[in-house]
């Protein structure tokens, strides 16, 4: 009995270590200690974002690596390629500020709501991920300026003409402009046409589903009656499912930001610098150009 | 023969509406750009591989956890009364605790937490959830293996103690191999659901086999063979998993006197 309780411990112990030193191993990063809110100390706060040249001394989260969250079913911003890689504007963008910053980019493919925790969690240094700007997401990251400018869209069956278009308070009319009670709009969880959505026609009549894709899916099948979402992807989606079609009313006017943890104005800076130099010099229109007009 | 060459051809007639053309070419067309383009079947053997990868992860935890537990709770019961163990009580009391939280939440919401909460700076979704589902299957595993040495007849404990063998010689030879073979039905039904539940982990970022289904998905706009084919692979999984299990069955029982 006495031999049992020595080893029971032991073991307990002994697990004890193994899980701690899990954490350590998976959950540390030297150089970023949970988090960011007091990070900026080591920042230079008169950075300006168009000087060029050298930005203020920037800390990420693995040092030479600049960490990048989206979720890859946002074509043409972000999308998978047949051996798994993410592709698309914002990856590229991104590319091209790793590079002007000398960093090396790596990019992880996560749920959409994941992604927007992540950055704020310190697991990613930025967000690419055709973010809009929004106040109440500003309260929790910080953006950098637009590099693009996204419309909602609504995508109905070719042939169902029982949405009209819009009103001011972003409710989906019909043709004599009253309000549609009877219906069911898919749109991506976690995303601003989420939320219009849910404040015009109330939960019951959104249905969030994973992605745009999945929406889309859904809408085929029957399951919505149309799916909100951004007006890239929305193309994309209708470009590949015959039978689809977007509604000439642009829903709500969105800048794309990328963003970065809030308070982590040194980082912001520095892509802000970075990103500003690519939009100047075109390279940002030139990717752009190569996903949408190339379709 | 040249697979590609038709897939193009009647690819084209389903763009353009071809009357021409029939149920099992559209079936074929929609097959092909699930797997075969482009070598997609690579992107679910490897997703196949991560989803092998996490389950013998979380196999290796799950089980240690478990006997762990399951010693420490069967030691505690099958004390004599008035004989209790202080210390003992405690970490019984620690086990039991972990057991109830465990089986008292749903997996999808302790792998959220994990991957949100718990591990939110790390980026190894994969091994996140690994972890995760060990601890899970621990305290399944927990229950299964103290239900198999609780039904053995104290006897037998008894028997050996007082044959001069000690607590562990006694649970090696005696008790262990006894209990063992009447769980191991049990064992592998947890083993499988955890094969199973690995699908769970690409919730948190996890790129394992549905995760792969689900990029081919969005690619190609048709749900159907992907989400088929998948669900094959783990079927397949688990008849051979199964079948190993049958195996260790069969040779348990060659001793059996019947």
């Amino acid at each position: 009995m006495k031999l049992m309780k020595k080893l029971g411990a032991l073991l307990l112990a002994l697990t004890m270590a193994v899980a701690l030193a899990a954490c350590s191993d998976t959950g540390s990063n030297p150089s970023q200690p949970g988090g960011g809110e007091g990070e900026p100390s080591k920042s230079v706060e008169s950075a300006e974002p168009n000087q060029g040249g050298e930005p203020a001394a920037f800390t990420t989260i693995e040092e030479g690596k600049l960490l990048m969250c989206t979720n890859a079913a946002f074509p043409p911003y972000e999308m998978t390629d047949d051996s798994g890689n993410v592709i698309g504007i914002d990856p590229e963008i991104a590319q091209a500020i790793a590079d002007k910053l000398g960093l090396e980019l790596v990019i992880d493919d996560i749920d959409f709501d994941a992604a927007l925790i992540s950055v704020q969690e310190n697991r990613h240094d930025v967000i690419l991920a055709g973010l809009t700007y929004r106040e109440d997401r500003d309260l929790v990251m910080d953006f950098t300026d637009s590099y693009a400018t996204g419309y909602q869209v609504i995508i109905v069956n070719e042939g169902d003409d029982r949405i009209a278009g819009t009103n001011d308070d972003l409710e989906l009319i019909d043709k004599d402009g009253n309000k549609l009670e009877d219906i069911q709009i898919g749109v991506q969880r976690g995303t601003t046409g989420e939320t219009f959505c849910q404040g015009a026609h109330g939960v019951d009549h959104v249905t969030s589903l994973d992605n745009g894709s999945v929406a889309v899916q859904a809408l085929i099948n029957g399951q919505v009656d149309c799916v909100v979402i951004d007006k890239g992807p929305a193309e994309e989606y209708v470009k590949n499912n015959p039978g689809l079609t977007i509604l000439e009313a642009e829903y709500v006017i969105e800048d794309y930001c990328a963003a970065v943890d809030e308070g982590n104005t040194a980082l912001l800076n520095a892509i802000n610098g970075a990103l500003n130099e690519l939009i100047a010099d075109g390279t940002v229109q030139k990717i752009m150009d190569r996903y949408i007009s190339a379709g | 023969m040249d697979l590609a060459y038709y897939y193009e051809l009647w690819r084209g007639m389903m763009l353009s509406k071809d009357p021409m053309l029939e149920g099992w070419q559209v079936f074929f067309v929609r097959f092909y750009q699930a797997f075969l383009e482009n070598d997609r079947w690579l992107q679910y053997l490897k997703g196949a591989g991560t989803t092998l990868y996490v389950t013998a992860m979380a196999l290796c935890i799950g089980v240690a956890l478990g006997v762990l537990v399951a010693v420490i709770r069967t030691a505690h019961d099958q004390q004599r009364p008035g004989n209790r163990n202080f210390v003992l009580g405690v970490i019984n009391l620690v086990c039991k605790v972990y057991v109830t939280i465990i089986r008292g939440t749903p997996m999808m919401v302790q792998i959220l937490i994990m991957g949100m909460v718990i591990f939110s700076s790390s980026r190894n979704y994969t091994l996140v959830g690994a972890l995760t589902l060990g601890i899970n299957s621990g305290a399944y595993v927990a229950e299964i293996i103290r239900g198999g040495l609780m039904s053995l007849d104290p006897g037998q404990m008894e028997a050996g103690r007082s044959l001069g063998l000690n607590y562990f010689d006694t649970m090696r030879f005696i008790v262990v191999p006894q209990a063992f073979k009447a769980i191991l039905p049990s064992l592998g039904n947890e083993f499988i659901v955890l094969l199973k539940d690995t699908s769970m982990i690409s919730v948190i970022g996890g790129q394992e086999l549905i995760k792969a289904a689900r990029d081919v998905i969005n690619r190609t706009y048709d749900a159907m063979f992907p989400l088929l084919g998948s669900a094959f692979v783990y079927l397949v999984l688990v008849l051979i998993f199964s079948y190993l299990q049958g195996i260790l069955e069969r040779r348990l029982r060659q001793s059996d006197r019947r």
